[in-house]
């Protein structure tokens, strides 16, 4: 053990917690706390605070942060100002998940984790890794992708045109859900990574109209609800190019919207 | 740019959680948070490369928030705890620990703000004193009383009495 210090300072008492002495210092700070148990008790005081303030405020970070749709439909020249606000939308993921209803939730138990969340990013699991049938229906017959979804779905549905966002459709299958069918359109860029969106009937859930970010073992996830149908993109991409995904089907859902 | 904007988005939580513990109040801490993002937003290109891009935040965050105390708009001192919002420290925690969380929370809000925000950075953002100096615009020395008072004044409160400092501390004035 070093030899301890002739003196040390409150400041210093406090340098000793926070890390910031050198290393010759803080062995020498170890070694006279070891003679001072009043100064030990007050650096063990200070370390409590300092793990209360975490157990207290820590689950603040899980909380989604939500952006309000109508951040979506400025004009053209707040573009760019417009992508970086979506990319906002993000949270860190990585406790949020557990986490569910607890923490910032204003739909309570989150009904959409298990009737969107889950189901949505259990099909891209299953469908995007299959090499020889990823798809139901292939792209080359878009229109019969189109027509067959629709009708299942009752309602006018198309696979929307992501060219834009650096993505080439793949094609589209219909899936079971529990609320008649849900729809999976699948699309793939210049390197071959693969992103879906999982489109299905839902109950309107107050609040849920802005987009909600999630992340599962790497997999990334922008979902909203909006008139009754329930949206999610997923993939493994970076949420900020997500996100553009995110944003340019919202935009397509609602400009087929208003042509009906 | 959009690497800036990815990297801005990973500052978020930590920004949320900062303004949460400083203002008490769940609504004034996401006003504050939102207004720290617009403000970020429309500087993106101010900010410089290899700087730590958090410390940046939190003194964008800081200078909003003091602007915005001089306008009268936020009274963080004002708000009763009844008036929290922030969700529930930990489902499953005891009760023993709850209460614990409830009396930093409340010897929290007791602290002057100058002590508050210096506490807040250094010990739960893990902050240098440096970084903290240069967020809040003082000096160096000055981190360091305010870290002193508050800490002491939480540990007193906590502990629930007085306890004078070691005779073997050298008493900095």
């Amino acid at each position: 053990m070093k030899r301890p210090a002739d003196t040390v300072s409150e400041h210093e008492l406090h340098a000793f917690v926070d890390g910031e002495l050198d290393a010759q210092r803080r062995s020498e700070v170890q070694a006279w706390l070891a003679l001072h148990p009043e100064a030990a008790a007050r650096v063990a005081d200070y370390r409590r605070i300092e793990d209360r303030l975490h157990l207290r405020f820590d689950p603040v970070l899980a909380q989604p942060v939500t952006v309000p749709p109508e951040l979506y439909r400025a004009p053209a020249r707040r573009a760019l100002r417009v992508a970086l606000l979506a990319a906002l939308a993000l949270v860190s993921g990585a406790l949020g998940w557990h986490l569910k209803g607890r923490v910032g939730g204003e739909g309570g138990g989150l009904p959409e984790l298990a009737e969107l969340v889950q189901p949505a990013a259990f099909a891209h699991l299953v469908y995007t890794t299959d090499t020889r049938y990823p798809v139901e229906i292939p792209a080359s017959e878009q229109a019969s992708l189109n027509r067959w979804v629709s009708q299942r779905m009752h309602t006018d549905l198309r696979a929307p045109d992501l060219a834009a966002q650096g993505l080439r459709l793949i094609g589209g299958r219909l899936l079971p859900s529990t609320n008649r069918m849900a729809a999976q359109f699948m699309y793939e860029n210049a390197q071959g990574d693969r992103l879906t969106l999982y489109i299905r009937r839902i109950a309107d859930y107050a609040g849920l109209s802005n987009f909600r970010y999630r992340e599962q073992k790497g997999l990334h996830m922008f979902y909203w609800i909006e008139q009754a149908m329930g949206y999610a993109v997923v993939g493994e991409q970076p949420p900020a190019q997500l996100i553009g995904v995110a944003n340019a089907v919202h935009l397509a859902m609602q400009a087929e919207k208003h042509s009906q | 740019m959009r690497r800036h904007a990815d990297q801005l988005v990973e500052c978020i939580p930590r920004l949320r959680r900062y303004a949460c513990a400083l203002l008490h109040d769940r609504q004034q801490a996401e006003d504050l948070l939102q207004d720290t993002l617009a403000r970020a937003l429309e500087r993106l290109s101010l900010w410089r490369r290899g700087t730590d891009m958090r410390a940046w935040l939190f003194t964008i965050m800081h200078n909003l928030h003091v602007n915005e105390c001089r306008r009268g708009a936020r009274r963080p001192d004002t708000v009763s705890l009844h008036q929290s919002a922030l969700a529930e420290p930990c489902a499953g925690s005891r009760a023993d620990q709850q209460a614990a969380l409830h009396d930093i929370e409340t010897g929290l809000m007791s602290l002057p703000e100058e002590q508050r925000s210096v506490l807040l950075l250094v010990s739960l953002e893990g902050l240098s004193y440096r970084q903290t100096a240069k967020v809040l615009g003082i000096k160096t020395g000055t981190v360091m009383s305010r870290l002193h008072r508050g800490r002491e004044r939480l540990r007193v409160s906590l502990n629930g009495e007085a306890q004078p400092p070691s005779p073997h501390l050298r008493r900095i004035k």
